[in-house]
């Protein structure tokens, strides 16, 4: 057993290079935050990003790659609002990684700087898959990217003082940008003002408050429940009392419920990037924003 | 919530009394000021309120205010909408505040979570006569029993205890009142190195399977090659240090060590432990639609008079008591699909694992009348191969295959007594299980079971299991 132990010290001993790191290694849960530390940090940072626009952040598996990506990362910047709580909380144990665990500076949690909608009254899991902190999609309005810009900044330049300026000087750029684009967005966006809509899953409250949208019924009985047929039903039923306009769905989610509805009241189907890497055009933040301000407008009748 | 009216008039009041009485004016003009100054105030009031408000909501929501504008000026209200971001005026060095939460003497309290299960089973067989004949196992392997039955009640406490401890408790409760501990171990979680220490009682970290709890599993019981060779699973009372290497590739060694008294370990052995395993996991993508591990683990095991039980011939129950060593390799591998790597509607996992196992010692064959002690020696191996497929967003499918090989067995003087055929107990298993949510599973299983020489067993079981409490996270 002693020697056994010793082996495998040596081993580690051999393994950890002690040469200084050449880039911050950043573990993105979400893409939006990936591409929220690339344009901050630009080449001054690797990031990995744990999970694709095609995923449910929900259900993630902590899978062995990302294990090892979070062994060797030096910042985690998730969404929090216990949206990963099904796997992050493991993959950190299982990352045996001291630097990302819950209260360092090296975990990040986006939600923890941006005033949540649909914050839970009442908790019980009759009401599906609710989150006591509120509902964690905040990335779908670019003011609340913009609230986590900043404090993430912050972030990097804490873990990484030799390179604090040149953060600095990405925020000041980013933030000059991102409110030119915010201004576009919604000067384009005003004709949306007002529309109502159909949601698949309660994915999209910080979208309806940002562009005015108003959710008159969701696919999904409860959050997190599979679209049943008598719901779906229900909702064709409301609709007549209160139509919609387009029908709002994620990429990652399942098309089904959102094309049967479709079918019978000729909706548009609005399918939505939700994230960088959504689609073909949502490339990058700015066109994350692009793409889904066009996608809605092009649905308006 | 702050109702405004009430305290408006309360603080009109207030600002009444202190108001000093003009004794030049009218009644009228004094009543009229006054009038405008409670309006004033009122306009002032409501304001502040609105905005207190907003900011409670934002507080009970957890955030943090950093960004949040205060209230400026008495005219305008505040919004509870999310304010336009702020330019980057400020150095990166300011600090960034947080919203002061309540204090609740229960914030510290750990995660709780609850699993309940029960199940109906209907067994072609009696499970009394459960044998994998040729092989020394432990008591608890079979079926279960016959007609309703109420699974294990498993209770999970944990938390981080402090900057450098999680602590974890795991108690089971079963169907005849009995309460076991199946876990309770402290795992530290700020050594270097990708370093991870595990001290208590833990499921020992070999094969796939064998770290997985209950409720995880796909099938309802374990793979026949657990319960012959592990007596379902290897808890381990000791220490385990497990180390993931800074690789990119997911590598992870680690061994353990425990005390006797677990299957396949028996007795005691003084001060020196009873069980030792070393284990090698590896894993990674390939694409974004599949993922995969492997590993490979060695346990050693001490027993001094490890007991199994068994009836001879004529019926009547003999105690076998085995000292010397169990050396066991296992292999085991998982690979996992889906679509984009999004599990959510279709998904299918592949797994298996194989155990060889050799034990060599002593047996004392205990019989009616009779205790006879010789050398012995055992090398036997088995298997099992499944598939899941989620084909539905709530609904799998699963198969499962199993097989022992019963090897080669000598036990020299007790070879008389031990009764070895040459057969390999086998069994397939076809499961259907429906998940309405992330908490709730209702599971169909139906199993063909050649276990036993001579005799097949047509088991068809109904499950439930509900998951209450605090969000599990489930490993790969």
């Amino acid at each position: 057993m002693q020697r056994l132990l010793s082996i495998t010290a040596a081993l580690l001993v051999a393994l950890v290079s002690p040469a200084a790191h050449a880039a911050l290694k950043v573990l993105a849960c979400e893409p939006e935050w990936g591409a929220l530390v690339q344009e901050l940090a630009g080449d001054k940072v690797s990031v990995y990003v744990a999970t694709n626009a095609l995923q449910d952040p929900h259900r993630i598996q902590a899978r062995p790659s990302l294990v090892a990506a979070a062994r060797n990362t030096d910042l985690l910047v998730c969404t929090g609002a216990e949206l990963e709580v099904g796997w992050l909380p493991l993959l950190i144990r299982q990352s045996g990684n001291g630097a990302i665990q819950p209260g360092k500076p090296g975990n990040f949690e986006a939600a923890a700087f941006v005033p949540k909608l649909e914050v839970p009254t009442r908790l019980d899991r009759a009401d599906g898959d609710v989150h006591a902190q509120g509902n964690p999609h905040i990335q779908t309005d670019p003011r609340n990217i913009a609230l986590v810009a900043e404090p993430l900044a912050h972030r990097l330049a804490e873990l990484d003082p030799a390179n604090a300026a040149s953060y600095q000087a990405r925020l000041a750029d980013f933030m000059a940008r991102w409110k030119a684009a915010i201004a576009r967005w919604d000067q384009q966006a005003s004709p949306l003002r007002g529309t109502p809509i159909v949601v698949q899953h309660k994915a999209f409250p910080y979208l309806e408050q940002w562009l005015g949208l108003v959710q008159v019924a969701a696919l999904e009985p409860k959050p997190g429940i599979e679209p049943t047929s008598t719901h779906l039903s229900a909702v064709l039923a409301s609709l007549q009392a209160r139509p919609a306009k387009m029908i709002l769905r994620a990429a990652y989610n399942d098309g089904r419920g959102a094309d049967w509805l479709a079918e019978r009241t000729k909706l548009p189907i609005v399918v939505l990037p939700f994230t960088v890497g959504g689609d073909e055009q949502a490339k990058d933040l700015f066109a994350l924003f692009d793409d889904t301000v066009q996608r809605l407008l092009k649905a308006l009748p | 919530m702050i109702r405004p009216a009430p305290m408006v008039v309360l603080l009109g009041m207030a600002a009444l009394a202190a108001t000093p009485v003009f004794a030049a004016d009218t009644a009228e003009q004094q009543l009229k000021q006054l009038q405008q100054q409670i309006d004033q105030m009122r306009q002032d009031y409501e304001a502040r309120l609105k905005a207190l408000e907003a900011r409670v909501r934002q507080a009970e929501a957890g955030s943090s205010a950093a960004a949040v504008a205060p209230p400026s000026g008495t005219s305008s209200a505040a919004t509870a909408a999310a304010p336009a971001p702020t330019p980057a005026a400020q150095p990166l060095t300011a600090p960034v505040s947080t919203a002061a939460a309540p204090t609740v003497a229960n914030a510290f309290n750990p995660a709780i979570s609850l699993i309940l299960s029960a199940s109906y089973a209907s067994l072609s067989q009696d499970p009394g006569s459960y044998r994998f004949n040729g092989f020394l196992t432990g008591a608890e392997i079979g079926p279960g029993v016959k007609g309703f039955s109420l699974g294990e009640s498993e209770l999970t406490i944990s938390a981080t205890v402090d900057p450098w401890f999680f602590g974890s408790l795991s108690v089971a409760l079963a169907a005849d009142n009995g309460a076991s501990v199946e876990e309770a171990f402290l795992q530290t979680t700020a050594l270097p190195a990708g370093l991870g220490l595990k001290a208590g009682r833990f499921l020992s970290s070999i094969g796939y399977l064998n770290d997985k709890h209950a409720h995880t599993w796909d099938f309802i019981d374990q793979p026949l090659v657990y319960q012959a060779f592990l007596e379902g699973q290897l808890r381990q009372d000791g220490l385990q240090l497990r180390a993931l290497l800074p690789t990119d590739q997911y590598i992870e060694l680690g061994g353990s060590i425990g005390a006797a008294g677990p299957f396949p370990s028996g007795g005691s052995n003084g001060n020196q432990p009873g069980t030792a395993t070393v284990f090698a996991h590896t894993g990674g993508d390939v694409g974004i639609s599949h993922s995969w591990r492997a590993g490979l683990s060695y346990l050693w095991a001490k027993s001094n008079d490890r007991e199994s039980w068994d009836v001879d011939a004529s019926g009547n129950s003999v105690t076998q008591l085995f000292s010397g060593n169990t050396r066991m390799l296992v292999v085991d591998g998982v690979w996992k699909w889906a679509p984009n790597g999004n599990a959510q509607r279709t998904s299918l996992t592949l797994q298996g694992e194989y155990m060889h196992r050799d034990e060599s010692g002593s047996l004392t064959y205990d019989g009616t009348g009779q205790a006879l002690t010789d050398s012995f020696s055992a090398v036997q191996s088995g298997w099992y191969a499944q598939a899941v497929y989620k084909f539905l967003p709530e609904w799998r499918v699963g198969l499962r295959y199993d097989r022992l090989n019963v090897g080669n067995v000598d036990a020299a003087s007790n070879n008389g007594n031990l009764f070895v055929p040459a057969y390999s107990p086998t069994r397939s298993t076809l499961m259907f299980d429906w998940t309405p949510s992330e908490y709730s599973r209702v599971r169909f299983q139906y199993a063909y079971d050649s276990a036993r020489y001579g005799l097949t067993d047509n088991q068809f079981t109904v499950q439930y299991q509900l998951s209450l409490g605090a969000h599990g996270a489930h490993g790969f």
